[in-house]
């Protein structure tokens, strides 16, 4: 098992505070620019959601909860920690979360295999 | 209370809804009693009061009002199917059917009633049922699937509960009624009427004042029953519901006291003639009178509780009001509903057409309300309630109380005009102090406040005016009944809306570093979003705005279940060409969407990938299409009939202005979304009445409705002006919306903000139409600029490339989203389900798999 930085996509593809998803070795990853006072953090969470049963996380809304950053799904609003892949709302569901870097005008995801 | 915490015994014969409720009770107050249950019943209590809903879905399970392991929990040993039949009141000892014999130290009696079964000969056939248990239901379930036909002998409350089963299971149904109306206990004469009325307006049919003589085999049917007089009712099932009776066949027996009439007589403590022995709930009669209904029983269960741990809490009567909806008809009855106090005096008001009824009976000196009936119309039911429970003095013209509320406004009774004791919830006997106790023990959330004091667990019936006074007090105490719009703004929307416009703030970013904290959530960002399109009209699409939409506002258009989308051109007015149908046309086949007709007089094309809708869009465009909003919290249409230009009847061109306002208005961002219609004459084809605003054609002009909606909370648009002519129209129209969008709350309809607005109708008709607050030039300016700057939300993404990006599953791949599949049902497309989806992707795999091994042979052979 080996794990390997891939480039996924630009910096430039994704937009502040919002969402897109890209397609990584038949897995699609919604990836987030979250922009805060100049700070920048890229969370990248699996594209799919386990309550409404379909591909449409990146499409969600981003925000946030005491300390933690949130995608909130875009068909019944449920709330997800993109740190942690945790559910707020539901305990029993979680995202697959992957670990994500800039690397100059890249994005890259640690795919483990 | 401190009670002495001794080891009595208790045996507690029947468990019904109130001897459930008594060892609940029991267990709270003295945990050290040992209880034991007798049942006769192979169940332990369920809930009676809705054992209708069996019919409806409701399983025994679900009716159970405790379990066996619950029971075990509290340490209550129980018996089914343990009938008592004797009493040995010496030796301090019941005995079953069975022959088991327990001891008490005290005995408590709850063995409820039964259905009364008048004795007419016949009664005792296969198909002759009763309405009371879980095994009565399961009988007259099974009976119904091999009849056609049912009755039910007695118009009581249960009679018509039962008929409405018999309906709702497809049986032609009659009820029949000895007297001269129905629910003649609750509801006089003139409801009584308005009742039958209404009940055979639902296919029920009524029959009062017969008596039936004998019940013989049918010709037509399985039954023949015959009426005093003559006449007679062929049916192949009937079902008695002519009253109940207590079972009090022990007290009897075992020389206890009875009433002349029945019922084990108990005094304050509900204790029988043997001071040992209580009785409780349907088998008790107190002061010659037997409650039949369950909040006086619970009342009666928790004296009993309190007397036997050494509490001295009495009985001293109870309220019989009702409120109830019979097969979807509202009838209510309190106190005196037949004015049977002295010098009693009585306002009536009936609406005939509209079915609906209303008495008052008021005291001697027009003080105090005395009683009410109800029927067809429930809604002023809680306030008359508090006014009879609580003694509050009537209001200088006590018929303002029934009277519609257009006439006179209504003086609505709020949470601060009732007294500490006020009941709030007579099922468990919660007053007002309790409720309030509750919260200054910290309970700060409503279902907290249910769950302490368990208000409004019961029939449900008081939900209502539980909040309100909840509320109230929460305000009280300043801890606001949190109008803050969540954790990252400390403000309510009507604060945010000023902040932003005195500020002049033109994006999120600004207005949460300024005012807020955080990234914002799902519901502030879009609340903003809206505030700042009311307010500025920017494109909701510009990068400062794009992260705070609702995912359907970010993609202008709908997201259905699977991902894909619906696309809703505007169709204004609903009058669209033939050339326009056919693009619709030809569109949806290009891309294979499923194509509907629209409750709002437009169509949609669904199923839309993500990729493709600005290539829709594109082409919609270039047709002469606009967006239709449907995705926006915002105007979506303005439905019209066909008006004065085809139809006979029509007295103005309603198609016209239904156009015009509907292009006037499109795009106006507001706290929820906003509808129209227009109908051409007071016929109204075009439902003005059920929509935010209405306009309804007259010979002079046009007359304004204002508030109204259909969707969960159904309400009637009230009349706001008569005879406008257009300008002025337009005047009243853009006033009242902008006071909408600048005051409302987020996701408020127009209906509920004005409902909250002080002063409703009247206030703003005194804003809008007398200028009281001097802001209409204002609100007129501020919703042409509206008018002026709006766009078509699609048209400017389709021509702009960097918007046009966002559309796309995959940053990095043209692939299309695997997981979208349809399949095809009438000739269109529609979303597969799970199993469709796993069949077909087993198919495709075997294919693949088929695939795979061709190009192996094929390597094989290189
Ligand atoms: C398409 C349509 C049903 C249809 O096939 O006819 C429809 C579909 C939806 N309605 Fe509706 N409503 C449609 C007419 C209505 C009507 C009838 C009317 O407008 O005359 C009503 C009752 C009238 C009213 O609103 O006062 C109606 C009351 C609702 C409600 C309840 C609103 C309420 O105040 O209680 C919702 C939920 C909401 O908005 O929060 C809703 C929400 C929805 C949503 C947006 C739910 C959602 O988020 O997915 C549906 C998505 C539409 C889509 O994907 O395009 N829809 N909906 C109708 C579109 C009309 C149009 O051309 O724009
Ligand atoms: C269809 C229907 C709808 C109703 N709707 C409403 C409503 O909307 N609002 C309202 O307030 N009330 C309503 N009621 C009335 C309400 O259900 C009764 O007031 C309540 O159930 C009375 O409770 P109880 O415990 O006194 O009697 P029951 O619930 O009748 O319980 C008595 C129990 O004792 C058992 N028993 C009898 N004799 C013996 C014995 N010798 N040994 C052992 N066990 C025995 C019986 O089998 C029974 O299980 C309705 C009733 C029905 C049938
Ligand atoms: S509302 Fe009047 S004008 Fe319009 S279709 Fe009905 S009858 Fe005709
Ligand atoms: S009045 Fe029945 S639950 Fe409150």
């Amino acid at each position: 098992m080996t794990n390997q930085w891939t480039t996924v996509c630009k910096i430039d593809d994704l937009v502040d505070n919002s969402g897109v998803c890209a397609l990584v070795e038949h897995n699609q990853v919604a990836l987030f620019k979250v922009v805060n006072n100049d700070n920048i953090h890229i969370f990248a969470v699996s594209n799919w959601d386990p309550v409404g049963q379909a591909n449409v996380l990146y499409r969600g809304l981003v925000g946030s909860s005491a300390e933690q950053t949130l995608v909130i799904s875009p068909l019944y609003k449920q709330r997800y920690c993109m740190s942690t892949g945790r559910c707020l709302d539901d305990e029993n569901i979680s995202l697959q979360t992957y670990e994500v870097r800039q690397e100059g005008k890249d994005v890259q995801l640690k795919l483990v295999r | 209370m401190n009670h002495p915490k001794c080891k009595t015994h208790i045996v507690v014969i029947g468990n019904g809804m109130v001897g459930h409720h008594f060892v609940e009770q029991m267990v709270e107050q003295n945990p050290l009693a040992e209880i034991t249950v007798l049942s006769a019943e192979p169940r332990l209590a369920y809930d009676r009061v809705h054992l209708s809903e069996y019919f409806t879905g409701k399983s025994a399970d679900d009716l159970a009002m405790t379990s066996p392991a619950d029971y075990e929990q509290m340490n209550v040993s129980f018996h089914l199917n343990a009938k008592v039949t004797q009493i040995d009141k010496a030796f301090k000892t019941v005995i079953t059917e069975s022959g088991e014999s327990f001891n008490y130290d005290k005995l408590v009696i709850a063995t409820g009633s039964y259905p009364f079964v008048p004795p007419i000969p016949g009664n005792d056939q296969e198909h002759c049922l009763v309405y009371r248990t879980i095994e009565d239901l399961e009988a007259i379930t099974a009976s119904a699937k091999v009849s056609k036909t049912g009755v039910v002998v007695g118009g009581g409350l249960l009679g018509l509960e039962a008929a409405n089963a018999l309906k709702q299971a497809g049986l032609e149904t009659h009820v029949v009624e000895f007297a001269p109306q129905l629910m003649a206990v609750q509801v006089d004469a003139g409801g009584g009427r308005l009742l039958k009325h209404k009940i055979e307006e639902l296919g029920v049919k009524v029959h009062t004042q017969k008596a039936t003589e004998v019940i013989e085999a049918g010709e037509n049917a399985r039954y023949k029953m015959c009426f005093k007089g003559g006449d007679f009712l062929e049916t192949d099932m009937i079902l008695f519901s002519a009253g109940i009776r207590p079972y009090d066949n022990l007290a009897r027996e075992y020389e206890l006291e009875v009433g002349e009439r029945g019922g084990i007589v108990v005094n304050n403590f509900c204790q029988t003639s043997e001071s040992d022995i209580y009785a409780i709930g349907e088998c008790a009669l107190w002061n010659n009178f037997i409650f039949g209904l369950v909040a006086p029983g619970y009342t009666m269960a928790r004296v009993a509780a309190e007397h036997i741990s050494g509490g001295d809490l009495q009985f001293t009567g109870a309220d019989m009001s009702t409120k109830l909806k019979l097969m979807g008809v509202d009838v209510g009855s309190i106190g005196d509903a037949h004015a049977k106090t002295a010098g009693a005096l009585s306002y009536v008001f009936e609406n005939q057409p509209e079915g609906v009824y209303k008495k008052i009976v008021v005291d001697a000196k027009q003080e105090k309300l005395l009683g009410a009936v109800l029927v067809g119309d429930n809604s002023d039911y809680d306030t008359l309630l508090q006014y009879a429970l609580n003694g509050i003095d009537l209001p200088e013209f006590p018929e303002s109380l029934i009277l519609p509320s257009d006439a006179s406004t209504a003086p609505a009774l709020g949470a601060d005009a009732l007294p500490l004791s006020a009941t709030i919830c007579s099922c468990h006997n919660v007053s007002k102090s309790d409720i309030i106790d509750a919260v200054t023990d910290g309970n700060c959330q409503l279902a907290d406040v249910k769950s302490c004091t368990k208000a409004s667990t019961g029939c449900g019936g008081c939900a209502a005016l539980l909040k309100n006074v909840f509320d109230a007090e929460l305000e009280k105490r300043g801890i606001e009944v949190k109008k803050d719009l969540c954790e990252h703004f400390a403000y309510s929307r009507v604060e945010l809306f000023h902040l932003i416009q005195v500020g002049r703030i033109r994006s999120f970013s600004d207005l949460i570093e300024k005012h807020g904290q955080g990234l914002g959530c799902e519901v502030c960002k879009p609340a903003v979003g809206s505030i700042l399109a009311s307010v500025w009209n920017e494109h909701v699409l510009l990068p400062d705005h794009i992260s705070l939409q609702d995912t359907n506002d970010t993609y202008l258009a709908n997201m259905q279940k699977d991902g894909t989308y619906s696309v809703v051109p505007r169709i204004a007015g609903g009058e669209i060409t033939p050339e326009k149908l056919i693009v619709l046309g030809t569109v949806a086949k290009k891309y294979n969407l499923y194509t509907k007709i629209t409750g709002g007089q437009r169509v949609d094309l669904f199923g839309a990938r993500v990729e493709q809708l600005p290539l829709i869009w594109e082409e919609l465009i270039e047709a002469g299409f606009e967006t239709g909003h449907a995705y926006a919290k915002a105007l979506r249409t303005v439905k019209s009939c066909v008006g004065s230009t085809w139809c006979r009847f029509g007295v103005q061109d309603s198609v016209t202005q239904a156009i015009d306002l509907e292009n006037r208005y499109k795009g106006l961002r507001a706290p929820h979304k906003l509808k129209m219609a227009v109908s051409g004459c007071t016929r109204e084809c075009a439902e003005a009445q059920s929509k935010d605003i209405g306009v309804i054609a007259t010979e002079n002009g046009w007359n304004l409705y204002v508030c109204g909606n259909g969707g969960m909370k159904p309400r009637h648009a009230d009349l706001f002006a008569t005879d406008l002519d257009t300008p002025t129209l337009y005047r009243y129209i853009d006033r009242v919306l902008m006071f909408y969008v600048r005051t409302a709350d987020r996701l408020q309809r127009t209906s509920v903000w004005m409902e909250n607005l002080e002063g409703g109708l009247n206030y703003l008709k005194q804003v809008v139409i007398e200028d009281s607050l001097g802001i209409c030039e204002e609100l007129e300016a501020q919703m042409q600029h509206v008018v002026d700057s709006y766009h078509c939300e699609w048209t400017s993404v389709t021509k702009n490339n960097q918007s046009r990006k966002r559309f796309r599953q995959f940053v990095n791949s043209d692939q299309q989203d695997n997981n979208i599949v349809f399949v095809e049902e009438r000739d269109q497309i529609r979303p597969a389900t799970l199993a469709e989806k796993s069949q077909i992707q087993q198919r495709d795999n075997q294919e693949l798999a088929m695939d795979i091994s061709i190009v192996e042979i094929e390597s094989d052979l290189a």
